[in-house]
């Protein structure tokens, strides 16, 4: 397989994952817009979006106040930023027409149907009353995708470079997500109290749609921050959780490792990684301190991410 | 040119179907208006969401834009597609002992067959590749021959392309989407399968390997990326071949031999199938400034590690000055008549001929030396006098960059426009593919020029295409 056409699966796969994430992002940001203020200022919650999503800099370079109608705006349609929703999809489109060969038709008719879609919606006409009818169609796309490419694409290294790309994004969101509110995920075992604390862990929680699956997980009620951060971080059984998607990194670091002979860096990176989350506690994670944390599965990610495209050779 | 002139390949003069369109005439009444229009909308649907798209230039919004598609097929019978078949294969194994030949002897020169101005100075002569004899000695591996008719048994050859031509993917899919939609017109016609092109070429592209090409041939496409206007072709031949689609900083050229970079270990290439220009195939050997290309890669070609198909160069054969003398290169290397017509052909840099175009412009086709796509073309009957004197002042500055020809009555098949089915003119391009032997895929693209009265088919000049079948036995 062709170096570039790796990168292309990589890429196609992580924009397609982030196109999802930024979706999801925003409609946690609207769903705060529509709740009584709780003495906040709208303008914070907007501000947290953005950086949750890794846009903040490139907002501030063109907007001076983070609104609902600028924000929107520079998340789904905004072609200067790179991971607006508009963006993520043209250039998962891009890459994918690129490795034609390497996809399979239903992953390519998925992909070109949602960018010639998209492009056909106006900026100018998304309302308030559209705005949730078009986050769900856009995280429905990006599903249509991951399950064309799990039904139908063949169990060669290109399926494990799109896994790469799919669960590196992922990991790399929640990691920002707890990291955005890691301050009120405090170690005190405290069941929350307050309403502006309710507010904030189901804001993270929404993010990541694991609002419903938290009950289920967590059997007693009770709602603790050390619980959430345990369930998005250590739980296998929480499919956006970073110790999910290193499960799934590394089974597909054995596999290609396994197909090509050969155990380069990035499989002792995953792996070192991999073991972290699942053999690690929250107690140690809170001791070492939580921002310190994610501040290094963020780094360790980025590493890989680079790590993978120098042992393959995606450039 | 009066309208009965022109011959309906699918009703007589007395309006009745003629033989091969017999089958599809009687289906084609039972379809109201209202059920074609929304066949023709559901057609259109496929092929965007496929993707299949072609680029045109020039235009900033929009850069992907469907080719129209014609619902009604065009339809050849199986006697006269053995003649055209037989003509084809007449052609291009005559136009490939022609390259080899001016490409070391010159015997065709000494003969005073073809004059020797006439290729030394041609562009597309390349002085790189005098005294190299690729495998096989094929140069021109990939043809598509233009083709029109103008009666029953009348039909002319327009143009070999020699270089890249494009198109063959919409003939595929073309054939696809037909028989999607309507299943039951293949169960009443016996139309001959086209489905194995991807097989033939990658037969054809694996027999042209360096003879000191040891094991299983590699063969690779290589495009110019995917803002090139045939990209969509590229990848889907790459697809149904099953073979990488490179782009050049996919490939190096080490030790003399070309290299694609891979996942693991570099991978030997042995042929590659290239879909950009000679001038920018490497830039130590041609344009020093393209981007486009692998360097190295023209010495290892000449060195005989690689197959580059179609061969640098092979562009003189299908200059549209050295087409006048296609039929004097078919009795040269092959000793027969011509099957094909060639359209008589004016040479405006000759003043004789050039004094006679001038004299005629109303009723001619001009067209340049080395243009394509329709482009810069002049059509007589259907320009304004404007027009005609404005080309006139252009043709007189430069002769030499002109050729004209009598304006064909292109035949006419039934297509699908607003108001039912009307005739609209058409050609045809064959695709034909010379390695260990020649292949020829029955039928090819029917191009359809959907204004009417037009005689332009170009894809960039608002034609269509159509699907095309020969009908067996």
């Amino acid at each position: 397989m062709l170096g570039r056409t790796a990168a292309s699966l990589f890429w196609t796969s992580r924009y397609n994952e982030r196109a999802e994430n930024m979706a999801r992002l925003l409609e946690v940001g609207y769903r705060i817009a529509m709740t009584p203020r709780l003495g906040q200022d709208a303008a914070d919650d907007w501000r947290s979006t953005l950086v949750s999503a890794g846009c903040d800099q490139g907002f501030f370079k063109k907007h001076e106040e983070p609104t609902k109608r600028t924000v929107v705006s520079h998340m789904l349609f905004d072609a200067d930023n790179p991971s607006s929703v508009r963006s993520c999809i043209e250039a998962a489109r891009n890459n994918a027409r690129s490795v034609r060969t390497a996809i399979t038709g239903e992953m390519w008719e998925s992909l070109n149907t949602t960018y010639i879609e998209f492009m056909e919606v106006r900026p100018q006409h998304m309302t308030d009353d559209k705005l949730p009818g078009f986050l769900t169609w856009i995280k429905q796309r990006s599903m249509l995708f991951r399950g064309a490419m799990l039904g139908t694409l063949m169990r060669d290294e290109g399926y494990h470079f799109s896994q790469f790309g799919c669960f590196i994004e992922r990991a790399d969101n929640t990691s920002r997500i707890l990291d955005v509110k890691y301050w009120i995920l405090l170690p005190d075992n405290e069941v929350v109290g307050g309403d502006l604390d309710r507010y904030q862990w189901s804001t993270i929680l929404r993010s990541v749609s694991a609002h419903r699956s938290y009950r289920h997980a967590y059997r007693d009620a009770q709602i603790r921050p050390f619980n959430i951060a345990e369930f998005l971080i250590l739980r296998k059984e929480m499919p956006r959780s970073l110790a999910y998607c290193y499960d799934w990194i590394a089974e597909s670091m054995d596999a290609l490792t396994a197909r090509y002979g050969e155990r380069p860096m990035s499989y002792d990176m995953a792996r070192r990684t991999y073991e972290l989350l699942d053999k690690g506690t929250m107690r140690q994670i809170f001791q070492g301190g939580l921002h310190e944390f994610l501040g290094d599965m963020i780094a360790r990610n980025n590493g890989l991410g680079a790590q993978l495209a120098a042992d393959y050779h995606f450039a | 040119m009066g309208e009965s002139a022109i011959f309906n390949e699918m009703l007589t003069a007395d309006g009745k179907p003629r033989a091969p369109y017999r089958r599809l005439a009687e289906w084609f009444d039972t379809l109201s208006p209202a059920e074609m229009r929304k066949k023709s909308r559901e057609a259109e649907t496929i092929f965007r969401r496929l993707g299949i798209t072609f680029a045109v230039y020039g235009t900033s919004e929009a850069t992907e834009r469907l080719i129209p598609f014609d619902i009604v097929p065009r339809v050849l019978s199986a006697s006269e597609w053995r003649r055209l078949s037989a003509g084809i294969d007449q052609r291009v194994r005559a136009l490939n002992a022609f390259l080899h030949d001016i490409y070391h002897r010159q015997e065709i020169v000494r003969a005073g067959r073809v004059p020797a101005e006439l290729i030394l100075q041609n562009e597309a002569f390349l002085p790189e590749m005098i005294g190299f004899a690729p495998a096989r000695r094929v140069y021109a591996h990939i043809i598509g021959t233009d083709l029109v008719r103008v009666g029953e048994d009348d039909f002319y050859v327009l143009e070999d392309n020699t270089r890249t031509p494009s198109g063959v993917s919409y003939m595929l899919e073309n054939r696809e989407t037909m028989m999607r939609m309507f299943p039951e017109l293949f169960q009443q016609n016996r139309v001959a399968p086209i489905e194995h092109y991807p097989d033939m070429l990658r037969e054809t592209l694996e027999s042209v390997a360096p003879e000191n090409c040891d094991g299983d041939p590699t063969v690779c496409i290589l495009t110019p990326g995917i803002y090139n206007s045939a990209y969509f072709e590229h990848a889907f031949l790459a697809d149904t071949m099953g073979v990488e689609l490179c782009e050049a900083r996919d490939l190096y050229v080490e030790d003399g031999k070309v290299w694609m970079r891979t996942t693991q270990s570099p991978q030997r290439v042995d042929v590659i199938y290239r879909r950009i220009d000679d001038a920018f195939l490497d830039p130590l050997t041609f344009r020093p400034d393209s981007m486009l290309g692998v360097p190295g890669l023209f010495d290892a070609y000449r060195a005989g590690n690689v197959t580059i198909c179609n061969a640098p160069g092979t562009g003189i054969a299908d200059d549209k000055a050295i087409y006048a003398y296609v039929p004097d290169i078919i009795e040269f290397y092959t000793g027969q008549k011509p099957i094909l017509k060639n359209v008589p052909t004016w040479n405006c840099a000759k003043p004789d001929d050039l004094a006679y175009v001038l004299d005629r412009l109303p009723e001619l086709v001009v067209k340049e030396v080395h243009g394509s796509g329709g482009y810069g073309m002049l059509i007589g009957p259907t320009s304004s006098k404007r027009e005609i004197a404005d080309f006139a002042k252009r043709l007189q500055a430069n002769p030499g960059n002109y050729i004209a020809q009598p304006t064909l009555a292109l035949s006419a098949c039934p297509t699908h426009v607003q108001s039912g089915l009307a005739p609209r003119h058409v050609d045809l391009r064959p695709y034909v593919l010379v390695g260990d032997k020649v292949r020829i895929t029955p039928g090819g693209l029917t191009r359809v020029a959907l204004k009417k009265g037009s005689l332009v088919v170009n894809s960039s000049q608002g034609g269509g295409t159509k699907d095309t079948w020969v009908l067996e036995d």
